[in-house]
Parts: C-alpha cells; structure tokens; sequence
C-alpha cells in the first residue's frame, strides 16, 4: 500500500494556497504537515482526502488516481476533520456504531474501552464536552479500522493524557503498517515521523 | 455496502424520531394549511369538492419543501457529509438513502392522514382512493426532485427561498397529472393513464435525481 501525491496545486477563490505539494508514503510511516495558519493544512489534507479536487496535480493511492478510480480508494482512509461529525441527539456509542457499520467493520466496544469513553457512551453527544467529543470522534480510528488516517488537528482540546494516550495510539497504527498524514500544532512525539513544511522547507524524512 | 444503505436510513429514521419536530411539523402545517381553505373559501359543498383535490396536492408540495431544506444541511455543518461523501457506498447511493427517510419521514405522514382531510373537503370515496393511489405513485419524485434542489443549495446559508424557487416549477407536472388522477376518478372516467404518468416520473426521477443530486453535492464540499 502506498500513498502518493505529485505537483499539487490548489487554488481556492483567486487565492493561490499551496504550489508543486508533493508527499509520499508507504506502509508504516506518517507525515505530520506543518504550516503557519492559512499556510493550506486544511485544503492539502481534503485534497489527499479526495474531498477537494486539486487545480493540477494528483494522489495516488497503489499507483492509481484517486479522481479516476474513487472506488479503489473509498473505505482505505479515515478522515478527521474539524467538525465532529457527531449527531447531538444520539448517544457516543450511537455515533460511533453506525460510522463504524457504515465503514463495514465494527469494534464499538473496543474503541470506547481504548479511549476512556465507555462511561459516557450512553449520554447524548450534544451534552458531551469539546475533549469528549473529540475522543468520541477519534474512536471512529480504531472502531472500524483503515490502512490510511488523516488527520486534521486530531489533539485540538484534549488533555495531555489524552494526547499521549492518542500518540501511543498513532504509533501501534504505524507498527502494524499502517499511514498517517496530520496537521497539529503541537509535536506528538511518536517515532519516525516526517514532515511537510507548508512554508515552503518541503519535506523530510 | 447495502449494510451502510440500510444504517444510513436507520439513522436518519431515529434522528426524526429523536427530534420528533420534522415529522410533527409537517404534519401539523399539512392539516392547517388545508383546512385554511374550508374557511377561508367558506363552507360551500360544491365548491369545495371542485378545489378539493387542487387543495391537498398543493398542501402536500408546500409541506414536503419545508423539510427539503435539512436533507443534507445538518451533514453538511457538522462535517458528516465530508465522511459520507468519502465512505464505502457511493455518494447516489447516499442521495437515494437521504431520499427513502425524508419520504418515510415528511411525506408518508401526509399520505396517511389525507383521507381525514379529503372528508372535510367533500371528497367521495372513489376521489379518496385515487387521492392515495396518485400520492403514493407521485411523492416519490417529490422527494427525488428535491434532493437536487437540496444539493444544490446545501452550502448556503439561507438557501430555503431559493430551494423552494428552484423545486416547485419542476413539481408542476407532478401536481398536474395527481389533481387529473383524482378528478377522473370523481367523474367515473377511467385513470390509469394519469397514474402511470406519475409513476413514469417517480421512476424518471429515481433515475436521474441521485446522480445530479450526488453532482451537486461533491460540488458543495469542494
């Protein structure tokens, strides 16, 4: 399984945010993309995503074009955005169990037990917290398992615990090879993480 | 893949049974704005069995756009679409998912309490059952038609005016052969033609919409 992405550009408006991106990756490593805000994070992870069409440029995944073969691609990456994707009037363990059906594979209970959910999963998502809704969401990872996980400010609003807890997390899902590509802010500090500078320092291993 | 269909429209189901407001509301504008007209028109029985069936179906158009409107909206501003855009079952797929709960949710209600209304505006018996007949054949692409036109207009803030703007000429046809359904039945003429007309567009529709509906939606989180 590779990931690979060539020549990216994307413009959004009139505004050009990101030129020439390149990234690759193969089983068992992870890109952490940095850029200062508006540096097109965001927009570089939607592209890889397949959420955003690229003005020139391409990702393949196995060699083959995301945008010429969608199905090759959907149900192999994980993306977690911004937004929670959570349904304030289901419980956590609603949520998570029809993402998790919806992805074909389902690991509830596992999920909540991993990420110290399992006391809340009966409450409604609306009344949860900001890190417990996070969490809720993150669980999704490991619920339904993917060889791909982007990442969009995967630790925004969770504790240190948390973050550590989802670092050790990120690093079992790279020994069992699988790939990772997240914008933080803050180092996650799991091995053997290569960045992508977004400010225009490319990228290194 | 048919496992993500059916959770899909699980989920839709227990999101309308959990608000509750979606299927209550319709309903509820469904039967005020019909029996508007018995009062507004006055209580005379000719006249009211002339405009009745006219009467329901524009009822029934006007309250199937009042939930038009939240098809993909909640999706879209909470991020669920970027995921089921992305997911194992294809986006029409989706579309045709969102299709089969908004109709099960907003517009089988308005089907099964017609008859009530039908009575209060001096619908014979035979007029009531080609009301149901036509409604359940015709709805269908109501619902279909208008998951483009919630497509299309899934990132707009306001985009209710201007959904109902885009929706309701493509709905014309629809309502004009339902109203002819019932009329014929009412004067004991054969009504299979009209019927089959809205079945052919229920079907037309199902054909088409999801894949412009799905257009118009990787469109939107673009």
């Amino acid at each position: 399984m590779s990931l690979t992405a060539t020549d990216l550009t994307c413009i959004r408006g009139d505004r050009l945010v990101f030129d020439k991106a390149a990234l690759s990756l193969s089983a068992g490593q992870a890109l952490w993309v940095k850029g200062k805000n508006g540096a097109g994070k965001t927009s570089l992870l939607r592209v890889v995503a397949g959420l955003l069409k690229p003005a020139r440029g391409s990702v393949c995944w196995n060699g083959i074009d995301i945008r010429e073969d969608p199905d090759a691609y959907q149900g192999h990456c994980h993306y977690i955005g911004h937004q929670d994707a959570l349904k304030p009037v289901l419980t956590a363990r609603e949520n998570l169990t029809f993402w998790s059906t919806y992805a074909g594979v389902s690991r509830v209970a596992e999920a909540l037990e991993i990420f110290e959910l399992s006391r809340i999963a009966d409450m409604p998502a609306g009344i949860l917290s900001a890190g417990q809704k996070k969490r809720t969401n993150l669980a999704r990872l490991v619920a339904s398992p993917a060889p791909l996980w982007i990442l969009d400010e995967p630790i925004s609003s969770l504790d240190t615990h948390y973050i550590r807890l989802f670092a050790d997390c990120l690093a079992a899902h790279l020994k069992d090879g699988g790939m990772a590509l997240f914008a933080t802010h803050q180092d996650l500090q799991v091995d053997g993480v290569g960045y992508l500078d977004l400010n225009g320092g490319g990228t290194r291993e | 893949m048919m496992a993500g269909f059916l959770g899909l429209v699980r989920r839709e189901l227990l999101l309308a049974f959990r608000q509750g407001s979606a299927l209550t509301l319709t309903l509820a504008f469904f039967v005020i704005a019909v029996t508007l007209f018995p009062l507004g028109v006055g209580p005379e029985l000719n006249i009211l069995q002339r405009i009745g069936p006219g009467v329901l179906w524009v009822g029934a158009l006007l309250s199937c756009l009042l939930t038009l409107d939240r098809m993909f909206q909640a999706d879209f501003e909470d991020g669920s679409l970027d995921l089921l855009m992305i997911g194992r079952v294809p986006v029409e797929l989706v579309v045709l998912a969102k299709v089969v709960s908004h109709w099960l949710t907003s517009i089988l209600p308005l089907i099964l309490i017609t008859p009530l209304l039908a009575v209060s505006l001096n619908m014979p018996f035979d007029g009531i059952v080609a009301m149901e007949f036509a409604l359940l054949l015709g709805s269908p692409a109501l619902s279909l038609i208008g998951s483009v036109g919630a497509g299309l207009t899934v990132g707009l803030r306001r985009g209710g005016v201007l959904l109902s703007l885009m929706v309701l000429p493509l709905y014309i046809p629809v309502l004009i052969f339902g109203v002819a359904a019932v009329e014929a039945a009412i004067a004991v003429l054969p009504m299979a033609s009209h019927l089959s007309l809205l079945a052919a567009m229920s079907l037309g529709a199902l054909v088409v919409c999801p894949v412009a509906a799905a257009a118009a939606l990787r469109l939107a989180v673009d």
